[in-house]
């Protein structure tokens, strides 16, 4: 489903002194199918965009289109519930929201909610639980039992037996150490190739945006600040640094050696090896002249 | 996000009621309380409103936020208006329709009641309006201090007041959360019949229940680290000190008592 | 040379009985003024050391002294004057109902004079940074900010060590970086020991001295660079290696000749440098 944002602000507690504006004249476009990055600072507005994408919030101007359903502040919305089941959302720390007796009805309870038969729901809870790795013996277990790391991985497989067509991840690996950061992310971009999802990412990770995204959007004080492929947002060093944004390390290092070997190695989003290679040859290409 | 949320309903501010000494407050409210029931003619009513209003405009609290303090108990006030407005048969019978009679005892009766009430309300929210959740458990801790020699846990009890203060807004923001996190796994909190959303609920409420545990957990622990050992020993940043102002209002408050008892009418 | 001010001899540590151990055979000291990073991934042992540190928690085999004295039941009180610690979450170890309450609840425990205490919190929060802050409440603060004034906190009852237990882990990237600049900043000025416990690798890269932990055991230690070098475990046990380390691998592997194991850019830009020239 394609995802369409047209001149969105969002103003919490309007009219009061506490006024606060969350977005601001955003406007963006994210075709289905693709794996979009959205970054920006803690308060930057990425909780509230997200929120649009479901209903939680509709927007106090502008319209959100998210594939026929429309969000404005005149129209009544239409179905949200239909619409909440196109969209999965993982949220932040996804474990604080299991409540069930057992791991199979938490992962059973979207489905159940969303009118699932009941053969149908069976079905997905185990396509849901060996998509992010937990043996199905745990099925009568209390999710309660379990590590934080493995609670984490009941929270996300009651979202995807959803089935939905697009994924919201909100910081999905925030608390994890690296295996389990990779395991999970990893596991995310598989389900987005193997479904064809489309898939919102919120980050504070430039590494994990460089690596997954195909799209970047930089959120600055509830505007869009940046956007673009990749490889394009993130040479954009100078305008980065200006709303405290780190680039990349790769970018980082590549902009740091052109500076002082006086080349001009390009950033491709390329491995570490190719760029092992291109260092290697300009070091002796130097030696040439 | 949470950045507007108001504890209790005070209101900030640095005038004279809010610098008070949190106990003068209590302890004049207290005895407010008691001598509103002593006026008994126009005059002795007369003080009792200047001196509530006097507070009240010694505060500066906005008008409209003292009314809106009012608005639950508006419904209260003139209940009880009416209850002695039919109840009572004294005096003269001013107004006789159909089943209405009412005499005029039944009038001024009811409109003394009204004052009264609207009196305590005024006063005892000008405490809240003026003077942070905090400070009030302060005072308490410290009023209720003689009560430690009956091995009552007054400093536990302080502690706990204000410490489940200090996380009402975290826990509003976990509220927020999970609602937010069910509502997207399809949880109708809005609509639907009685039984249903009753039943929404139950979503909502254990994860909360299991988070508000496990933070109990770690600030224990963390309490713990910190060389907690409860009420014993322990010295006090926050201080309550009784200045110049306080003997001041209380002299005025003595005044209003005198007065009152001097103009109210006896037999 | 400075002395210990922490031994671990032959500690194990389980919940109970039917449990595993979380701990087994761990030994190692850490000296005064020292900065020690111990890393492993989740559940491998790397919070439990903190909790023995400081009494939270008692070992079921061999001993723990802290400046000589031995950590018991008895002596957790003493202990817990000198060992200060900041846990992960910010939220559940902030009491005060505003900044100054918060980093007076350990000096009110001991009994400090309130004189001291107002003197104590203005230089401690000076110290992290948060002056501004003095009279905020606690959820008008971003997660590093409360993470600093737990640090105050801690400082204000001027411990001989600091322990970070993952006090990062829930932040952001700038709040990440405030942690980190505040804690090397006291470091080298208040003279204090420093164990930072962390699953970044990033974050080891400041210290003096490294341990890594892996399945409740200490699986290495030394200093930064030296753990570095092996990349291949490290990754093995759920670590992961920092971006110039592996750049120099790869360059190493195309015949590059990187001599020192690059702990920054920098250090490998001045190595490719030195090698431009020579070539």
């Amino acid at each position: 489903m394609d995802i369409t944002f047209e001149n969105v602000s969002y103003t919490y507690q309007r009219n009061t002194p506490f006024e606060h504006k969350a977005l601001e004249d955003l406007s963006f476009h994210i075709k289905s199918g693709s794996f979009v990055a959205i970054v920006g600072h803690t308060g930057s507005g990425k909780s509230t965009l997200i929120s649009h994408l479901n209903g939680l919030s509709i927007p106090t101007d502008g319209k959100v289109k998210v594939g026929k359903y429309l969000l404005t502040h005149d129209e009544k919305p239409g179905d949200l519930k239909e619409l909440r089941s196109k969209v999965g959302v993982v949220f932040q720390y996804p474990e604080h929201q299991l409540f069930e007796e057992t791991i199979e009805k938490d992962i059973g309870f979207g489905p159940e909610n969303f009118g699932v038969s009941e053969s149908e729901i069976k079905e997905r809870t185990h396509e849901a639980l060996s998509a992010v790795g937990l043996s199905e013996t745990l099925l009568d277990r209390s999710p309660f039992d379990l590590s934080g790391g493995q609670m984490r991985r009941v929270a996300i497989a009651g979202v995807l037996a959803i089935k939905p067509d697009i994924l919201v991840l909100d910081e999905p690996t925030a608390g994890l150490d690296p295996r389990g950061q990779k395991e999970i992310m990893d596991m995310f971009y598989r389900l987005h190739q193997e479904q064809s999802l489309t898939t919102v990412l919120v980050t504070h990770s430039m590494e994990d945006a460089l690596k997954y995204a195909d799209h970047v959007i930089i959120l600055n004080k509830g505007k869009k600040y940046l956007e673009g492929t990749p490889e394009d947002v993130f040479v954009q060093k100078d305008a980065l640094k200006q709303v405290q944004l780190d680039v990349p390390e790769i970018v980082q290092f590549i902009a740091s050696f052109n500076h002082k070997f006086n080349t001009s190695i390009p950033f491709s989003n390329q491995s570490t090896e190719q760029l092992a290679k291109q260092i290697k040859q300009a070091l002796i290409g130097d030696e040439l002249e | 996000m949470n950045n507007s949320l108001i504890i209790g309903q005070y209101v900030p501010g640095n005038s004279i009621v809010h610098r008070l000494d949190p106990r003068t407050k209590i302890t004049i409210i207290f005895f407010f309380v008691f001598i509103v029931f002593f006026a008994n003619n126009l005059p002795s009513y007369a003080i009792l409103v200047a001196f509530a209003f006097a507070s009240m405009f010694a505060s500066k609290v906005p008008i409209r936020f003292i009314l809106k303090g009012l608005t639950p108990v508006w419904f209260l006030i003139i209940f009880t208006f009416l209850l002695h407005l039919f109840v009572t048969k004294e005096g003269t019978l001013v107004f006789d329709l159909w089943i209405f009679k009412f005499y005029s005892g039944g009038v001024i009766r009811g409109i003394a009641i009204a004052i009264r009430f609207f009196l305590l309300i005024l006063v005892t929210s000008l405490l809240t309006l003026t003077t942070t959740p905090i400070e009030i458990t302060d005072a308490i801790e410290d009023m209720l201090g003689p009560l430690k020699k009956i091995k009552f846990p007054v400093h536990e009890l302080a502690l706990m007041m204000s410490i489940s203060l200090r996380f009402i807004p975290t826990l509003m923001q976990e509220t927020d959360k999970i609602s937010r996190a069910q509502a997207s796994r399809g949880v109708d909190f809005r609509t639907g019949p009685i039984k249903d959303r009753i039943k929404a609920v139950i979503p909502l409420l254990v994860p909360l229940f299991v988070s508000a545990f496990k933070r109990a957990e770690e600030l224990a622990m963390a309490m713990e680290a910190r060389g907690y050992q409860g009420g014993e020993g322990r010295s006090k940043l926050r201080e309550l000190k009784i200045e110049k102002m306080d003997i001041f209002v209380y002299i005025i408050f003595i005044v209003v008592i005198i007065l009152l008892f001097v103009t109210r009418t006896y037999g | 040379m400075a002395g210990n001010l922490i031994e671990f001899k032959d500690v194990s540590f389980r919940y109970s009985e039917q449990d595993p151990w979380v701990l087994k055979n761990v030994t190692f000291t850490i000296k005064e003024d020292e900065w020690v990073a111990i890393i492993g991934h989740n559940g491998s042992g790397k919070s439990t050391i903190a909790k023995l540190i400081n009494g939270l928690l008692f070992p079921q085999e061999g001993e723990i002294l802290i400046g000589g004295k031995k950590v018991t039941e008895d002596s957790i009180w003493d202990i817990r004057k000198d060992v200060g610690m900041v846990f992960q979450n910010p939220d559940n170890q902030f009491v005060g109902a505003t900044v100054q309450d918060d980093v007076a609840f350990g000096m009110e425990n001991r009994g400090i004079t309130r004189e001291v205490m107002v003197e104590r919190i203005q230089s401690t929060l000076e110290a992290v940074g948060m002056s501004d802050y003095q009279f905020t409440e606690p959820h008008r603060l971003s997660g590093g900010q409360k993470q600093r004034v737990a640090i105050a906190g801690v400082l204000a009852i001027s411990p001989r060590v600091l322990i970070l237990d993952e006090a990062t882990a829930m932040l952001d990237p700038n709040g990440r970086k405030e942690i980190m600049q505040t804690v090397s900043q006291l470091q080298s000025k208040q003279g204090l020991a420093l164990i930072t416990i962390t699953h970044d690798l990033q974050e080891v890269v400041q210290a003096n001295r490294v341990i890594v932990m892996n399945k409740g055991e200490v699986w290495k230690e030394s200093v930064p660079r030296e753990i570095f070098t092996e990349k291949e475990e490290l990754r093995k046990i759920g670590l992961d290696v920092p971006f110039v380390t592996t750049l120099a691998d790869a360059l190493k592997d195309i015949g590059v000749s990187i001599s020192k194991e690059p702990l920054n850019h920098e250090e490998l830009l001045e190595e490719l440098w030195t090698l431009h020239l020579r070539t």
